[in-house]
């Protein structure tokens, strides 16, 4: 397989996860709008930080508003994170590696980008970003069920899957990033409603409610949730299970083409942070720092991929 | 309508023959069936994503070429007498290259001036003495043919760089398969579907005699901006070869090589659909970023195949086409099976003057235009149009040759008021390889889908039609 196929697919991969994550962030968004009294904007600025794109939003507005944010988010294209941009970026790399591309994903994603396309050309009201993010989910999802149902179990699914696991890892890690402080146990905050608030709005954004209540009942302690979305390998958003699937796939890979690549021994070093890991030595560690670390390693393995792979020349 | 031939209909209204199958069926269908099947065929397209980028458009956006659902069809006679003549054209075409690019003896023999080589744009001396593997130029010819009566065809032009259009001629036959099965079970047509194998076969026996095994073949696009994008990432999946960019490739130990995830690969017959200027920035253009550099030093010590070969563009010139009847028979000894249209060579003044007292009735094109680009068509042309063409003529006459205006044949499209007759045209596509000559039956039928309109090329209105050829 060509280099670049390899990193056109890892990248489709990223962008498709990535318009879902974001899908997930602003619906968590204006759920939480809706249910403050005030409907206030300002919960829109974690938001933005979250989904990695508050910097981008500040050098075209002066302050946060719902609609600037929403439309951001959603639809400008200035913002090359946003899901009219990653949409589009996911289907131009299909493009480039159709060749390696079953009929099925491919006319999975081509079709995602032209009904989004088509959607998000005029801007999106109140009313219809509901029906426009159950869209994104709808299209996302189809695409997966392609991948999973009509591609072969070589190099091309792995790439893949690493391009969706560093990127799901790397959103997982940075909602936990910023509302980390919520998480801490403190005297001070344990059991108040404020925090089941917060708790709520992480689960959602990682789009874990219903395997949070299904494993762990009504418990709601944040050393469980820390717990969950950070150790939980039953869960495929945790970071141990994203990152236990690029040992696996780096795995693969090395076992097809005869060599073990320094990206594998990245990826077995952070995968070890997890494995039979306890979320009261993370908090001892310091949780902030914790996070801060793996999104750093999952930066690094990501870039050693791209030259153990020879995405580019 | 009755000035031009019309291959459905006899002038009576009957169907002709070919047809008969086809006109019942239109006859029992109902119009809004044809119509949502029409919407759905387009639908199909849309999503497959055979669309092309339109240059010189700001926001490049990517659009369809309109397929028209009613078939054209070609009886098994017809096509027999064609085959015999595009082959016939075809190995003089690959005799020509040889000989251009070695001895010239067309040119000794005085058939030929040798001004229209040596001062011809199209003409490379970095091919001279240079021999391709199995003596090979035209790996891929198209041949675009008119028709003016049942049995009048014409050579409009030779496609003998880097033609394109293959992948609707598949595609178009794949969609009415999808949506009107019940048709071929009727009919019997010839099968296009083998075209990627004999297309991957064909370019396999091109390879370079030191290759071992199965040859490594790869197809070089110049990226997803391309018109044609969609086609080469259509025949690199269908050959099951990869899609390579300049920047995948580079020279390593007197090779071509593409950059895999497991290192540099070497490659032994590249089919590439970038032009000659851009295939080498050492030998050719220096600012190309869509080739790789010394490539063409590989080449020529018979390290990789490139098909085309480079420089095969001097045998579709416009102006070198005016002597192909000459060049058909220096070559194969026979007079040429298929008619070249008539064509007056503007850089001759007595030809110039004939073309400036008759523009009106003429059609003109640039000796190295293509795409319908730059041409003018007298009839359906201005005054005022005339004149600024007759001012570009006097200043620049060698730029343009000049042909009648031909009544190209008529097959009906399915049109908003029904059945309609629209002008077209048929590029059937040939594999050349030392095994021998591989033709297409059928191939891509354009058509213009503005009523009146002569001009068949997408980029200009035109659409395309399933191609049916039929068996004995």
């Amino acid at each position: 397989m060509l280099g670049k196929t390899a990193g056109g697919l890892f990248w489709m991969a990223r962008y498709l996860e990535r318009a879902e994550n974001t899908a997930r962030l602003l619906e968590t968004g204006q759920r939480m709008a809706l249910t403050r009294s005030n409907g206030a904007d300002e919960e829109w600025g974690p938001v933005l930080q979250t989904a990695g794109v508050l910097q981008g939003y500040q050098s075209k507005y002066d302050e946060v508003t719902k609609d600037n944010a929403i439309d951001w988010l959603l639809r400008d294209t200035e913002n090359p994170s946003s899901i009219r941009s990653v949409i589009k970026q996911a289907r131009d790399n299909a493009r480039l590696v159709r060749t390696a591309l079953t009929y099925e994903v491919w006319s999975a994603v081509n079709g995602a980008w032209m009904r989004l396309e088509d959607q998000l050309k005029r801007r999106v009201g109140e009313r219809d970003l509901p029906n426009v993010l159950e869209l994104v989910r709808e299209r996302t999802t189809l695409v997966r069920g392609a991948i999973l149902g009509s591609m072969m179990r070589n190099d091309i699914y792995d790439f893949l899957r690493l391009g969706t696991f560093i990127e799901r890892a790397d959103n997982v890690g940075r909602i936990l990033d910023v509302k980390y402080f919520v998480l801490l146990p403190t005297a001070f905050s344990v059991g108040s409603s404020l925090d089941n608030v917060q708790w709520e709005i992480i689960l959602r954004s990682i789009g874990a409610g219903g395997g949070y209540r299904m494993t762990r009942g009504q418990k709601s302690g944040a050393s469980d949730i820390a717990d969950f979305l950070i150790l939980d390998e039953r869960m495929p958003r945790s970071l141990s299970f994203c990152s236990r699937k690029l040992v696996e796939n780096l795995g693969y890979l090395a076992k097809d083409y005869g060599t073990e690549m320094p990206s594998a021994a990245l990826a077995t070093a952070l995968y070890q942070k997890f494995d039979g890991r306890e979320i009261s030595e993370i908090f001892e560690q310091g949780l902030h720092e914790y996070i801060q670390d793996v999104l750093t390693e999952l930066g690094k393995i990501s870039a050693q991929i791209e030259i153990d792979y020879r995405f580019n020349e | 309508m009755t000035d031009f031939f019309d291959e459905m209909h006899n002038p009576d209204g009957s169907f002709r023959t070919a047809y008969s199958e086809i006109g019942q069926w239109i006859g029992e269908e109902d119009v809004a069936r044809l119509r949502a099947k029409q919407r759905e065929a387009e639908e199909v397209f849309r999503l497959t994503g055979i669309t092309f980028n339109v240059y010189g458009q700001a926001d490049a956006e990517e659009r369809l070429i309109p397929f028209d659902i009613i078939p054209r069809v070609i009886s098994s006679s017809e096509w027999q007498k064609l085959s015999r003549g595009i082959e016939q054209r075809v190995r003089a075409i690959n005799a020509f290259l040889h000989d251009i690019y070695h001895r010239q003896e067309i040119v000794r023999a005085g058939r030929l001036p040798a001004e229209m080589v040596i001062g011809n744009e199209a003409f490379l001396p970095q091919m001279l003495g240079v021999s391709p593997p199995g003596r090979v130029y035209t790996h891929i010819v198209g041949i675009d043919l008119v028709r003016t009566g049942p049995d009048e065809f014409y050579v409009l032009e030779d496609n003998a760089r880097t033609p394109s259009g293959v992948s609707y001629m598949l595609e178009n036959r794949e969609t009415m398969l999808k949506m009107f099965p019940e048709l071929f079970s009727k009919t019997r047509v010839q099968r296009v579907s083998d075209y990627p194998t004999n297309l991957r076969r064909s370019l396999a026996a091109c390879a370079p005699s030191a290759t071992s095994g199965d040859p490594t073949v790869a197809v070089l696009t110049p990226g997803i901006y391309n018109s044609a994008y969609y086609e080469h990432a259509f025949l690199a999946d269908q050959m099951g070869v990869e899609l390579v960019e300049g920047h995948d490739l580079r020279v390593r130990d007197g090779r071509v090589c593409m950059r895999t995830t497991q290192g540099y690969k070497a490659i032994d017959v590249l089919y590439r659909r970038v032009d000659d200027e851009y295939l080498d920035p050492l030998n050719f253009n220096p600012d190309s970023a869509l080739g790789v550099p010394g490539i063409m030093d590989v080449y020529r010590a018979g390290g990789i195949t490139i098909a085309n070969a480079p420089g095969t563009g001097i045998a579709d010139d416009k102006a070198i086409y005016s002597f192909m009847p000459d060049i058909v028979e220096f070559y194969t000894g026979e007079k040429a099976i298929l008619q070249n249209v008539p064509t007056w060579r503007c850089s001759e003044p007595e030809a110039l003057a004939y073309v400036l007292d008759n523009l009106h009735e003429l059609v003109v094109k640039e000796v190295h235009g293509s795409g319908g680009y730059g041409m003018l068509i007298g009839p359906a042309a201005s005054k005022r149009e005339l004149a600024a063409f007759r001012a570009k003529l006097k200043a620049k006459p060698g730029n343009y040759i000049a042909q009648p205006t031909l009544s190209l044949s008529t097959v009906p499209i399915f049109a908003r008021s029904g059945l309609a007759p629209r002008h077209v045209d048929l590029r059937p596509f040939v594999l050349v390889s030392p095994e021998g000559i591989n033709i297409t039956p059928g191939g891509l039928t354009r058509v213009a889908l503005k009523k009146g309109s002569l001009v068949v090329n997408s980029s200009q209105g035109g659409g395309t039609k399933d191609t049916w050829v039929l068996e004995d």
